[in-house]
């Protein structure tokens, strides 16, 4: 009883780092229909920054401060790298689709290759207050703290998303773009603007994840976001394209059912997520046509 | 008659190539070695495995405008399947070819068959889901076959001589030459063919293909099985190249690569495939010489480390072909004849027209 809780809480906390980077893609396609490769560039880029910042400021002495502070400088270097790649390279491709996708691709090879030019390929290591490495005993059974952080933080931007979809005039734009573009167009809204927003809002979740999966992983490598972008991919077209809520059930799902089948079959949980999703499009190609933010 | 003269450069560049290995002088910086020492052929040889590897890609992507991501998957099968056949099993070479190319048939007919339920971007990401399994399955190294995160050597014993060993180079060269040649003809061939012009027109618009009453999921099917498995003999070769299978080719960043092999050489083409696949090739592993040249050291750190990594300068330029050269490398030729062939017939049209108001007239 008390594995089974430690996989379904580490299972959540697996899940809200899928729903992290698969809510931002699952959004910049719903919107824009790009298939954003870029996305773990966005990714390695927040982990990076946030490092990069936490060996710079070592004049602040207290360590929860000063990671809190680099990661703070991390997520907004991941919103506006995120920003800046819309403005600059998306833009001028607008609705040539493949075109687009190749330009993400490229973006995402240059970035990892560029951070491996940098720092190397080894993997560095945050410095986080003590009691982020440490467990909590709960139901006989000692689970990481930074699980919580993990699951809190991910239904903070669920719900966040949902509140600025839901009431905010961005959001309206964007809830009724993901629907029919053309017709927001027509009526006469700049919906490019929403685009980039979108866009930024992505790569800070991403930026987020990235920071997590640091702490997760204990280290920061080039590698991580590509490895977490295909999960999310997955993730993505289990939950539906576009919808935030279909990708926070998917993520939820697949989490769970990667720690599951880990534990109790030598370690092929991976190839359990892969299997799932061909049974879903075996089940309901249709899932895929799902787009209602 | 025109059709012959068509084939006249392509038999003499091929014609040319199977020459280099008696060619014993160097070309400057430009190889490891002279040409017909074993660093170079080895080098030409993967390069030409690349360009049948490509061109077998750009056969789903270019011709018939499905976007896999999921193309390593079938390479990677060549390569660890025949390696693991004649390695773990103690196989001769004959039959790991045979079971590989089973494998090669059977797995993008599976995979294929289910991928294709969805199409665009699903597919994309579906195909590149199934790839990462194969890695998956590749690093959790089932019953010790795979070697793991580390690359699988073969058994030197069960590879016909005529491929083992420095000294044997040149026949390695000639058989990636020889691939080469086929993955072109075959998909010259296919892309001629009457389903090859449905696989186009699927392409150009899917729905109208539908309307006409053919059957399309069953065309894209035969394209994804004909280009996997010339993938899945580039892989052999390679694995006979790199006396093993290594990881690296099953990550989803190899299917990148290969696009960005096509979309450099010209998406669509039959050229530019066989240029894009052999210059990245050429490209990633001479920048990394280039890149530890005096030259590039002497620079300031802002240049120099971004300078050295080869990805970045490729990923970088990949951007650039996308955004101002969409026809890729043979695009830039081709766009050049068809502008002064345009402008020629332009030309001629103008000339005609009096005349024809004056007959009018007359």
């Amino acid at each position: 009883m008390s594995t089974f809780l430690l996989l379904t809480i580490t299972g959540l906390g697996l899940g809200a780092m899928y729903f992290l980077v698969a809510s931002g893609l699952s959004l910049i396609y719903g919107l824009m229909g790009v298939l954003n490769f870029a996305h773990g560039a966005f990714l390695t880029v927040g982990a990076y920054t946030t490092w990069f910042a936490e060996s710079k400021l070592d004049g602040i002495s207290s360590v929860t401060v000063r990671f809190l502070v680099s990661a703070l400088i991390g997520l907004a270097a991941g919103a506006a790298f995120a920003a800046l790649i819309e403005l600059v390279l998306i833009r001028p491709l607008y609705l040539r689709h493949i075109e687009q996708v190749l330009v993400t691709v490229g973006v995402s090879l240059a970035t990892v290759a560029l951070v491996e030019g940098i720092w190397g390929n080894d993997a560095r290591a945050y410095t986080v207050p003590g009691w982020v490495r440490s467990t909590t005993h709960l139901g006989g059974t000692s689970i990481p703290n930074v699980t919580w952080i993990e699951i809190v933080l991910a239904v903070g931007v669920l719900g966040g998303l949902k509140t600025f979809l839901r009431y905010t005039r961005y959001g309206l734009i964007i809830r009724a773009g993901v629907e029919n573009r053309a017709m927001v167009t027509a009526l006469g809204i700049d919906v490019r603007r929403a685009f980039t927003l979108v866009f930024a809002i992505g790569g800070l979740a991403a930026a987020l994840a990235g920071v997590l999966a640091g702490i997760h992983f204990s280290e920061v490598d080039p590698a991580r976001g590509t490895s977490l972008l295909i999960f999310a991919f997955i993730v993505v077209v289990i939950g539906g394209l576009g919808s935030i809520t279909g990708s926070a059930v998917a993520s939820v799902v697949v989490g769970l059912s990667q720690q599951y089948v880990n534990y109790y079959s030598s370690g092929i949980g991976d190839l359990s997520i892969v299997l799932l999703l061909a049974l879903v499009l075996l089940a309901r190609p249709a899932t895929l046509a799902g787009r209602t933010a | 008659m025109k059709r012959a003269l068509q084939i006249v450069p392509a038999v003499g560049l091929v014609g040319l190539l199977a020459f280099v290995p008696t060619f014993h002088f160097g070309l400057g910086k430009l190889f490891p070695g002279g040409l017909s020492t074993p660093g170079t052929l080895q080098l030409l040889a993967v390069c030409l495995v690349f360009s049948g590897v490509a061109l077998s890609y750009d056969l789903l992507f270019g011709f018939t405008g499905l976007l896999s991501f999921g193309h390593a998957l079938y390479f990677a099968a060549g390569a660890s399947v025949s390696a693991i056949a004649v390695t773990k099993w103690q196989w001769s070479f004959w039959e790991a070819c045979l079971i590989t190319a089973a494998v090669g048939l059977a797995l993008p007919a599976v995979v294929g068959w289910i991928s294709l339920r969805t199409s665009g971007i699903a597919f994309a990401m579906v195909t590149l889901a199934f790839a990462q399994a194969g890695g998956i399955v590749v690093q959790k190294d089932p019953r010790g076959w795979t070697g793991g995160s580390d690359s699988l050597s073969y058994d030197y014993h069960h590879v016909p001589a005529a491929f083992v060993g420095v000294f044997n180079t040149k026949n390695l060269y000639w058989l990636a030459l020889a691939y080469a040649v086929a993955v072109f003809a075959i998909v010259a061939w296919a892309v001629r063919s009457s389903p090859g012009h449905v696989l186009q027109a699927i392409r150009e618009n899917e729905r109208r293909v539908e309307v006409l009453g053919l059957r399309t999921r069953r065309y894209k099917l035969l394209a994804f099985v004909l280009g996997s498995f010339l993938a899945t003999a580039g892989g052999v070769i390679y694995m006979l190249a790199f006396n093993g299978a290594n990881p690296g080719i099953t990550t989803p960043d190899f299917t990148l690569m290969l696009l960005v092999m096509v979309v450099l050489g010209g998406t669509g083409t039959l050229w530019g495939p066989i240029l894009g696949g052999a210059l990245y090739w050429y490209a990633d592993q001479r920048l990394v010489a280039v890149g530890g040249s005096h030259a590039i050291q002497g620079l300031p750190g802002v240049l120099r480390t971004p300078l050295s990594q080869p990805l970045f300068v490729l990923g970088v330029l990949f951007i650039l072909v996308v955004f101002f050269l969409p026809g890729g490398i043979v695009g830039l030729g081709a766009r050049g004849r068809a502008g002064k062939r345009g402008l020629r017939r332009l030309e001629a049209a103008m000339r005609r027209t009096p005349e024809v108001g004056a007959g009018e007239s007359a």
